[in-house]
C-alpha cells in the first residue's frame, strides 16, 4: 500500500489508461512505418517475381526432335566455300529445304510436319555449317516448332492443336529446350524467332555515344563550375540551367532531338548516333552534379600544397584533383548511365522504335535499344511474346544491376575521408 | 570517306604533330642547355592542338554540308531528271539509290532508281576526295603555324593551358545551349501550332481528338482541348500516385530514421533504392500485363460491368511505387535536417516517439517534406512509359479511376510517332503540350527549390 503512495500520486486510473492508449498507438505506428516498408519491398520482390517467374520460359523455345540422315539426302558442303553466307545459300540450292521437310514427314506425320516452322531448315543449315561432318551421319535435330504449336503446347491458344501438342510431347518429340539463339537472332515477327542482340548491340552502341559525349563534356563543365568559375550572372545562369536540366523529364530531350539533331542529321533517323547525342545531354547534367560534389570532397590542403610547388592553376587541377576525384566521378558517371540505359521515351520520339530485324552495323544504321525492344514486343497480341518480353526485361534488369553494384564498390572501395 | 575515318586521321596527325614537336623542343633544350621557356610536351600539345583542334571542327562540318552537296550534285546531274516532282517516290528511289552507291545495299528494288547509281558514286568519290584533301590542308596549315612558333624562349604551356580553360568554359556552356535549345525548339514549334489554332481553344477546349488525316490548312479548334489531358495527368499523376506515394513514403522514411536499427537500415534502404532504378519501361508493361487486369477483374467482381482494361488507376498505382523512394529519400533527408536537440527536448518531456515525430520531426521537417512532394510531382507528370503502356488513349474527363484516361506525355508520344505530317497541327500539338510540360516541371522544381531553401536558413 505505501509502495503505491511513493510511485506515484499522479498515477491514477485515468492516467494509466491514457498511458496505455499513447503506448498502443506508439506500437501501431511503428507497426504502420515497418508495414510501409515492407509493402514497398513485397511489391518489388513481386514485380521481380512475376518478370523471373515468365521469363524463364521466355528464354527457352518449344522445338521438336527431327532425326535426319543426310548422308541419304546426299547433300555436300564444297568445302572451298569460305563465306558463310554462300554456304548457306549452297544448301538453299541443294534443296535443304524440302530435306528438313521430308524427314521431319516421315517422323512426325503431316500433321506435326506442318507444325515446323518455316524457318527450321535455317537452324539446321546452321548447325551443318558449323558442323560439317553432319552431312556423313545420322543424327537428330531439335527444330523449331510454329508459334501455334508452341501456344498450344503451353496449354492455350487453338484447340485442335492441343491434342497433337500432347501427343507430340508424350512421344518425346515435343520440348522446350533452352534457346541460345535468343541472345544472338534480332527482332522478327514469329516469337519463336525473336532474339535480343540486335536491340542489345544498338544499346552499346548508343552508350558508347553517350558516353564518349557526355563524361567529357560533364567532367569538364563541373572542374570549371568548381575551380575556376568566377562569381559572376553567367556562371549563375550555368548553374541553374545545369540544375533545371537535371530535372527536366525526358521526354522533353526527345522532342529536342527531334526538332534539332533530326533537323541537322534527316538521314540519320533512328541511327545510335542520334540517340546516344539526345541520352548524352540527359545524362551530361547528372554526371556535373556528381562530379562537382566529388571535386569538392578533395581537400583544399592538396591544391595548396601542388600551388606552393609552383604548379599553376591547369596543373594543379590536372594532376592532382582530378585524379583524387575521379573514382566519385565515376560512380555518379555509372549511376548516369545506368538510368539513359533504362530510358525509352526520348528514343521513341527520335524514331528509334522501327522494326529493326538486322543488328545495327555502325553508328549511322538504324537500330532499336533493349528498353524499346521491351516496349515494341509489350504491344504485340501474340502471348509467345509475354515471355519473350519478360526474358529481355530480365536481361536489362541483369544489366543495370550490374551497374549500379560496380557503382556501390567503386565508392565503398575508393571513399576515402581526409 | 565517313567522318569516323577522317576523324581517326586527325587523330593520327595530331599525334604525329604532337611527336615532331616534342622532338624539336628537345634539341632546343639539349642546345641551350636545358633553359627553355616550357617543357617538350607542351610544345608537343601546342602542335597536336593546333592539328587536331581545327581539322575536328572542319570534320563536324564537313559531315552536316557534304551530304547536301552530294544531293545537289545528283540532282543537277541529268539521270535526276527521271525522278519525279516530289513525294514519296522519289524519296525512296534517292535513298535506295544511295544505299547502293555507299555499299549498304547490294541491289536496288526499283529499276528506276538504278541510273540514280551512277551519278550518286561519282557525287560520293568527288567529294569524299574534296573532304580527304581539305582535311590534309587544314592540318598541315595548323601544323606549319604552330611549328613557325617553336622556339626555345616560346611559352607553349600558357598558350596550351589557355586553350584547357577555353575547352573548360565551352563545355559548361553546353548546358546553357542544351537549354535553349529546348526553350527555342519548343517555342517555335509551338508558335507555329498556336497560328494554326487558337491558344485558348487549346487551353480551355474540353474536347481532345486531332486527326492527323484532316486537311492541315484548316484544323477544327474544337477537336484541341487540352484540359482533359491535364486532368488526366494531374489525376494519375498528383492524385492517385501521390495517395500510393505518400504515406509509404513517409512512413518508410520515419521508420527507417526513427526506428530502424542501422543493420536493418542498411538493408532496406538499398532495396527501396532498387524500386528507382527500375527502368519505367518495366513499370509500364507490370502495369499493363499484371496490374491493370488485376483492378478489372476485381472491379467486375464487385459489380462494375464496365471496367476497363486501361485504367488510371492502373498507371497511378504503379506509378505511386515508382516514386516511392523519391518520396522517402527526401523525407529522409529534410527529418535528418532537424537538429537532434529538438527531438530529445521532445523525448525528455515524456512523449513517446510516435508523438515527438508527428508534433515535432514531421512539422519541423515540413518545407523540405513539401518540397519533396513537388519534385515527386514533377517527376509522375513528366513520366511517359507507364501512362503510354497503361492509361489508355482515350481523353475522358472524369474522376472515375477506372476508366481509361490519357495524359499530356501520353499524347506527346502519340502524336509524334503516328504517320502525320510535320506541317500538321496534330503533330505540332504534341510540342505544344511538351512546352505546357516544361513549363509546369519547371516551375513545380523551382519553387520546391525555393522553399527548402528558406527552411535552411531557419535553422541556421
Amino acid at each position: 500500500m505505501s509502495e503505491q503512495a511513493i510511485t506515484a500520486p499522479t498515477r491514477t486510473e485515468a492516467f494509466e489508461a491514457r498511458l496505455k492508449k499513447r503506448y498502443a498507438s506508439e506500437r501501431r505506428f511503428k507497426a504502420m512505418g515497418l508495414g510501409a516498408i515492407l509493402v514497398s519491398v513485397f511489391i518489388l520482390v513481386f514485380l521481380l517475381g512475376t518478370m523471373t517467374f515468365n521469363g524463364i520460359a521466355g528464354f527457352q523455345r518449344a522445338e521438336l526432335a527431327v532425326p535426319m540422315d543426310f548422308g541419304e539426302a546426299g547433300i555436300s558442303l564444297d568445302p572451298s566455300i569460305a563465306d558463310e553466307k554462300d554456304k548457306f545459300r549452297s544448301l538453299e540450292g541443294q534443296g535443304l529445304r524440302e530435306v528438313v521437310q521430308f524427314f521431319a514427314e516421315q517422323e512426325l506425320g503431316a500433321e506435326g510436319a506442318a507444325e515446323l516452322s518455316p524457318q527450321a531448315w535455317r537452324v539446321a543449315a546452321d548447325e551443318i555449317v558449323a558442323d560439317p561432318s553432319l552431312l556423313r551421319q545420322q543424327t537428330t535435330l531439335w527444330l523449331p516448332a510454329t508459334d501455334d504449336l508452341a501456344t498450344a503446347y503451353s496449354g492455350d491458344g487453338q484447340a485442335d492443336l492441343q491434342p497433337l501438342a500432347q501427343q507430340l510431347a508424350g512421344e518425346g518429340k515435343l520440348s522446350d529446350n533452352f534457346d541460345p539463339g535468343f541472345f544472338s537472332r534480332s527482332d522478327a515477327t514469329d516469337p519463336q524467332q525473336v532474339g535480343i542482340w540486335g536491340a542489345l548491340k544498338g544499346s552499346i552502341l548508343t552508350m558508347i555515344v553517350t558516353l564518349l559525349l557526355a563524361f567529357p563534356i560533364g567532367v569538364l563543365a563541373a572542374l570549371y563550375l568548381e575551380e575556376y568559375a568566377p562569381k559572376n550572372r553567367w556562371t549563375d545562369i550555368i548553374e541553374v540551367s545545369i540544375n533545371n536540366l537535371a530535372a527536366v523529364p525526358s521526354i522533353i530531350f526527345g522532342l529536342l532531338g527531334l526538332a534539332v539533331f533530326l533537323w541537322i542529321f534527316p538521314n540519320f533517323r533512328s541511327a545510335p548516333l542520334i540517340g546516344g547525342m539526345t541520352l548524352a545531354l540527359m545524362t551530361m547534367p547528372v554526371i556535373v552534379i556528381s562530379g562537382r560534389n566529388a571535386i569538392k570532397a578533395v581537400p583544399p590542403s592538396i591544391r595548396d600544397g601542388a600551388m606552393a610547388l609552383g604548379a599553376s592553376p591547369v596543373q594543379v587541377v590536372f594532376h592532382h584533383v582530378l585524379p583524387l576525384a575521379l573514382p566519385g566521378i565515376l560512380t555518379g558517371t555509372i549511376i548516369g548511365m545506368a538510368r539513359a540505359l533504362g530510358e525509352t521515351a526520348p528514343l521513341l520520339m527520335i524514331g528509334m522504335r522501327a522494326f529493326v530485324a538486322t543488328p545495327p552495323d555502325g553508328f549511322t544504321s538504324p537500330a532499336t535499344v533493349l528498353p524499346v525492344q521491351i516496349f515494341l514486343w509489350s504491344d504485340e497480341i501474340d502471348r509467345g511474346f509475354v515471355e519473350r518480353t519478360s526474358a529481355a526485361i530480365i536481361v536489362l534488369l541483369i544489366f543495370l544491376l550490374v551497374m549500379n553494384g560496380l557503382a556501390i564498390y567503386l565508392r565503398n572501395r575508393f571513399e576515402k575521408t581526409w | 570517306m565517313s567522318p569516323a575515318i577522317l576523324l581517326l586521321l586527325a587523330l593520327g596527325l595530331g599525334l604525329a604533330g604532337w611527336l615532331v614537336a616534342r622532338g624539336r623542343a628537345q634539341a632546343f633544350a639539349s642546345q641551350s642547355g636545358g633553359r627553355i621557356a616550357a617543357r617538350p610536351s607542351y610544345h608537343g600539345w601546342y602542335a597536336a592542338l593546333w592539328i587536331a583542334l581545327p581539322v575536328t571542327i572542319f570534320i563536324v562540318i564537313w559531315s552536316v554540308v557534304s551530304p547536301q552537296l552530294v544531293m545537289a550534285h545528283v540532282l543537277a546531274s541529268p539521270e535526276a531528271s527521271v525522278l519525279p516532282e516530289f513525294g514519296m517516290k522519289r524519296q525512296s528511289l534517292i535513298s535506295e539509290a544511295r544505299a547502293v552507291a555507299t555499299g549498304s545495299a547490294t541491289t536496288v528494288f526499283n529499276p528506276e532508281a538504278r541510273q540514280l547509281i551512277g551519278p550518286f558514286e561519282d557525287a560520293l568519290t568527288r567529294y569524299n576526295w574534296i573532304g580527304l584533301a581539305l582535311t590534309l590542308i587544314i592540318a598541315l596549315a595548323g601544323a606549319a603555324w604552330a611549328f613557325l612558333r617553336l622556339k626555345p624562349d616560346f611559352t607553349a604551356r600558357t598558350r596550351v593551358e589557355k586553350a584547357v580553360m577555353t575547352g573548360l568554359l565551352l563545355a559548361s556552356l553546353v548546358a546553357i545551349l542544351t537549354t535553349l535549345g529546348i526553350v527555342v525548339s519548343l517555342v517555335f514549334e509551338t508558335i507555329r501550332f498556336f497560328g494554326m489554332v487558337n491558344p485558348i481553344d487549346f487551353l480551355f477546349g474540353t474536347h481532345w481528338g486531332p486527326d492527323p488525316m484532316a486537311n492541315p490548312d484548316n484544323p477544327d479548334p474544337t477537336r484541341y482541348g487540352a484540359i482533359p489531358l491535364f486532368w488526366g495527368t494531374i489525376y494519375i499523376g498528383a492524385i492517385i500516385a501521390m495517395i500510393v506515394a505518400l504515406p509509404l513514403g513517409l512512413m518508410s522514411a520515419i521508420y527507417l530514421t526513427q526506428y530502424a536499427s542501422p543493420r536493418w537500415r542498411k538493408v532496406l534502404k538499398p532495396a527501396l533504392e532498387v524500386l528507382a532504378g527500375v527502368p519505367t519501361v518495366v513499370y509500364g508493361y507490370f502495369a499493363a500485363l499484371t496490374v491493370a487486369p488485376f483492378i478489372r477483374d476485381l472491379a467486375v467482381s464487385v459489380g462494375i460491368s464496365n471496367a476497363s482494361s486501361e485504367s488510371a488507376l492502373a498507371a497511378g498505382m504503379v506509378m505511386g511505387v515508382m516514386i516511392i523512394p523519391f518520396v522517402s529519400s527526401m523525407a529522409d533527408d529534410s527529418i535528418a535536417a532537424v537538429p537532434q536537440a529538438m527531438r530529445d527536448g521532445s523525448l525528455a518531456l515524456g512523449a513517446t516517439t510516435n508523438e515527438t515525430i508527428r508534433r515535432v520531426l514531421v512539422p519541423a521537417a515540413l518545407p523540405g517534406i513539401v518540397a519533396g512532394i513537388m519534385l515527386a510531382v514533377s517527376r509522375a507528370i513528366g513520366e511517359t512509359m507507364i501512362v503510354v503502356m497503361a492509361a489508355g488513349a482515350a481523353a475522358n474527363l472524369s474522376a472515375n479511376p477506372l476508366e481509361a484516361m490519357t495524359t499530356v506525355t501520353f499524347q506527346i508520344v502519340a502524336m509524334l510517332t503516328g504517320e502525320g505530317s510535320f506541317d500538321h497541327p496534330a503533330t505540332l500539338s504534341a510540342f505544344a503540350l511538351g512546352f505546357v510540360l516544361f513549363l509546369v516541371t519547371l516551375a513545380l522544381n523551382f519553387i520546391a527549390l525555393r522553399v527548402v531553401k528558406r527552411f535552411r536558413e531557419a535553422y541556421e
